[in-house]
């Protein structure tokens, strides 16, 4: 069992302190180093598309569209998309958390394929430089979803360079996936057998399925467009013989997929944290590593929910609405697992509690108004609208961000080697629920009353929940804000952090905080089962931990 | 129903109160299921709390529980799929007599004809207690139809028809929005549905004057570009004849067999060969790019009008015969 053991952060070595030169971390082929190359970059573009969200809610303040052009309003909503999905919510936990503490978790001393790991953040960040040349360039403005003929034949903006930056990011996010395949299957520690694996590293396996199986087609999809546009192809627009939907068939294909991409990582994040602050094994957990991986595969086959007003069959909609339900099954076992798991448990209210708390509550109603989309009827009317905008940042923010900030205020300490402010941490998790809610809730209202998505002036009786809403944006951005700058804060201030603050299973936390480059000193092998609370005994009542200076 | 509570949209057609009743059933359900799950968080967090001289007891899990807890939500899931899969099977099939207005959608403005001639831009008129089939088309890229009050919304796509319809039920004024981003002005591109009671349809109908029905222009549009001289009336000609195409099965010169709707004949005029009629050579000449789509929309209603109940249509057609020999 571990013990927080005294720890002397000057002179241990650390993969913090392994090198200090450009070169060390530009050419590091440690996944630590690469994970902090992740979070440097997905952070700068959190904070871009973060702005670009804010200019949007704040031109939505009022009905006129007086705060910019209209040109430069679907710049932002389409540039906000596209950044916040491919360039941080996909990436967001996979490449910086998995990267991170996959191998640990796992008793290995890197991924399989550390050349590869390095290569992969060197396709995110070009990429990611296409992108903000897109933007310096003057933007783009196809929305985040490409619709053909719009984008290959009437738009005069930046879409081939954006279209490649995106490309980039898809294949340092197939390279990740199939690093997390590999690694998972093969470098494994004696005795940590698929039944023992924490449900982190089960949610990113399924992850990387999809990654895997899934970005190539979204890849070749956007190609196809650059094509169309540059030498008129006619694939997809029809004055030239094309399809318009085939193109939004091939799109869904992935970018359906694509959202399980971003939520599982978060599930994976919640079942850590559920058994940890519960000091419980988690309730049901082939059945929890099942989930995953069924909603993984039912994933692929639900993507023309996205097209039912598009203009497909009736009896292709009559299929997909059913399938559609069908991804509830795995979802309702995880939601109500991690329910049972606080039954009779000993319950702590530490911050990534409060934020995985969070996460069940807000995924619960981004889960059910999936429901609502997925129900044929009701879809006709509330398809492009304000309420699938509320239903899908219910999921991704609501689900997807709260996850994240709960996980890095989870393993910070293991991360920085330092304990982040508790205070501070909890205040920032109730500024984000609350602000969060504000913003988002009165959306499905408006998507009910009818008005619609991507609209840069709207009529006069939409004000008021509008209104709410931009209020809602400033207090979630202080939210976010916050914990930035107490990370940074407690990196020179913190407390220093013990290997197992939480008294955690897992073997990352046998670890010392930050671990040694090589994570573990001998080769670690597995007699127990994930979650072995039962041996681990309670939560430690006081935190601080005796510092050797 | 509920249009004098905050916040609820109006409802003007006879979709409108179905769907406002899904959704209330919908949203029921799921403040049911959310409040359970809260309450039973809530309830955990204080009850299991960590207190002094109490551990946590190891639970290892229960598939009885686990199938209960998925597969009940899950019928009751499948209740809401059965409920909006019947709303929209009937949002999907238009009544056979409804009236027609034919719609072209283009960045960034609504182009409506109605059957009768009449024609408006960014407004649309339509009694009540009429259905009224939407046939719409895009001369540029995607756009998307999209009456709140009506609770439909059908996407619009250049290329090819798709079709929407409604019941009105209440005058009034509703929003037409463009649903479907389609470039700068997506958010100008809107509109008003003004819902007149049958009276003062038939006195704004007759403001206009001077229209005639579009399967009038399409007659002569069918004569002016020579379509009559194949499409004969009798069997004799070298094209099939249209008499009473629309709506019914055609036999393929592939093998198959398809129902000959406003997208099939909307194809057949502008792509040569891409579904010939068994028995016939792809030998007619191709209109792509030679006919606007208000023409084509002319035509599209000519041929359908064409052997419908007979009388009036068939002898004019076979009128044109003559005329064009």
């Amino acid at each position: 069992m571990a013990t927080a053991v005294p720890v002397n952060l000057g002179e241990r070595e650390s993969y913090l302190n392994a090198g200090y030169g450009f070169k060390s971390w530009l050419l590091t082929r440690d996944h630590k180093r690469i994970a902090m190359l992740y979070l440097l970059s997905i952070t700068f573009f959190f904070f871009i598309g973060g702005i670009f969200a804010l200019l949007i809610r704040l031109e939505l303040l009022t009905p006129s569209g007086d705060l910019v052009q209209a040109d430069t309003y679907n710049k932002l909503f389409t540039m906000h998309g596209q950044i916040m999905v491919f360039f941080f919510l996909i990436p967001a936990v996979p490449a910086v958390l998995g990267n991170f503490l996959i191998p640990i978790m796992i008793g290995a001393r890197d991924l399989a394929f550390p050349r590869i790991n390095l290569l992969s953040w060197y396709f995110y960040i070009s990429g990611g430089l296409l992108m903000i040349y897109t933007i310096l360039a003057g933007g783009v403005d196809t929305g985040w979803t490409f619709y053909t003929p719009l984008s290959t034949e009437f738009l005069k903006t930046n879409v081939v360079t954006a279209i490649f930056g995106i490309f980039l990011a898809g294949f340092s996010s197939i390279l990740t996936g199939l690093n997390f395949i590999v690694t998972i299957h093969r470098m494994r520690a004696p005795g940590m057998t698929w039944n023992r694996l924490p449900l982190f590293v089960w949610a990113h396996y399924a992850t990387s399925i999809i990654q895997v199986l899934g970005t190539p087609v979204v890849a070749i999809t956007l190609v196809l467009v650059a094509l169309e546009r540059l030498l008129h192809l006619g694939i997809f627009d029809p004055s030239l013989g094309g399809d318009p939907l085939l193109f939004q068939h091939l799109f869904w294909f992935y970018s359906h997929p694509a959202v399980y991409i971003m939520i599982l990582p978060g599930m994976g994040i919640v079942s850590e944290i559920v058994c940890c602050f519960s000091r419980k094994r988690i309730f049901g957990y082939q059945a929890m590593a099942v989930a995953v991986l069924g909603i993984a595969v039912l994933g692929f086959l639900v993507w023309a929910h996205h097209m039912f007003v598009a203009g497909i069959s009736v009896y292709s909609a009559l299929i997909f609405s059913l399938l559609s339900y069908f991804v509830a099954l795995p979802s309702a076992v995880k939601v109500f697992n991690w329910t049972a798991t606080m039954y009779k448990g000993s319950i702590t209210y530490q911050t990534p509690m409060l934020y995985a708390f969070g996460f069940i509550g807000l995924f619960t109603i981004g889960g059910l108004t999936g429901l609502f989309l997925a129900c044929l009827g009701m879809d006709v009317h509330v398809h492009d609208t304000y309420f699938v905008v509320a239903h899908f940042h219910y999921v991704m923010v609501g689900g997807m961000v709260v996850a994240y900030l709960g996980g890095m205020h989870f393993w910070w300490p293991k991360i920085s080697g330092r304990m982040y402010p508790e205070a501070w941490g909890k205040l920032a998790a109730l500024i984000v629920f609350i602000g969060f809610n504000l913003t988002f809730f009165p959306q499905f209202i408006l998507g009910y009353m009818g008005m619609p998505r991507r609209y840069h002036a709207y009529p006069p009786e939409f004000q008021i929940l509008n209104v709410l809403s931009t209020a809602g944006a400033t207090i979630l951005a202080v939210g976010y804000l916050l914990p930035m700058v107490y990370f940074v804060w407690s990196m020179r201030y913190g407390p220093p952090a013990p290997a197992n603050p939480w008294n955690a299973a897992g073997l990352e936390w046998q670890v010392p905080s930050p671990p040694p480059t090589a994570n573990f000193e001998e080769q670690p092998v597995v007699t127990w089962e994930a979650y072995n609370y039962a041996e681990l005994g309670e939560l430690p009542e006081n935190q601080e931990v005796p510092v050797v200076r | 129903m509920f249009s004098r509570m905050p916040f609820w949209p109006d409802a003007a057609s006879t979709t409108a109160s179905q769907v406002d009743a899904l959704y209330l059933f919908l949203v029921m359900v799921s403040a049911i299921m959310t409040a359970l799950i809260f309450t039973t968080l809530v309830v955990f967090a204080v009850r299991f709390r960590k207190q002094r001289g109490q551990s946590a007891e190891q639970i290892e899990g229960s598939h009885t529980l686990e199938i209960t807890w998925s597969v009940l939500p899950f019928t009751v899931f499948l209740s809401f799929f059965v409920w909006g899969a019947v709303i929209f099977f009937q949002e999907r099939t238009p009544p056979q007599d409804a009236t027609e207005v034919y719609t072209v959608a283009k960045q960034w403005m609504w182009k409506f004809e109605h059957a009768e001639g009449q024609r408006e831009i960014n407004e649309l008129h339509v009694p009540t207690g009429r259905d009224v089939k939407m046939i719409m088309t895009s001369q540029d890229v995607i756009h998307s139809f999209y009456v709140p009050a009506f609770r439909i919304k059908q996407d619009v796509l250049p290329g090819r028809y798709t079709t929407a319809w409604f019941r009105a039920t209440k005058p009034g004024t509703y929003h037409l929005f463009c649903s479907q981003y389609c470039g700068t002005q997506h958010s100008g591109m809107i509109g008003w549905v003004i819902v007149m009671d049958p009276r003062d349809y038939q006195a704004w109908m007759a403001t206009g004057g001077g229209n005639q029905p579009m399967t009038a222009t399409g007659q002569s549009l069918f004569a002016q570009f020579g379509c009559a001289t194949c499409h004969r009336s009798d069997t004799q000609g070298r094209g099939p004849s249209l008499a009473g195409l629309y709506n019914n099965p055609v036999l393929l010169e592939d093998g198959r067999t398809v129902v000959a709707d406003e997208n099939y004949i909307r194809e057949s005029i502008l792509q040569l060969g891409a579904k010939v009629v068994k028995g016939f050579k792809p030998i007619m000449p191709t209109f792509q790019g030679q006919l606007s789509d208000e023409q084509l929309n002319a035509l599209v209603a000519y041929v359908k009008s064409l052997g419908q109940p007979a009388a009036e249509a068939q002898p004019s057609a076979a009128g044109m015969v003559t005329a064009a020999q």
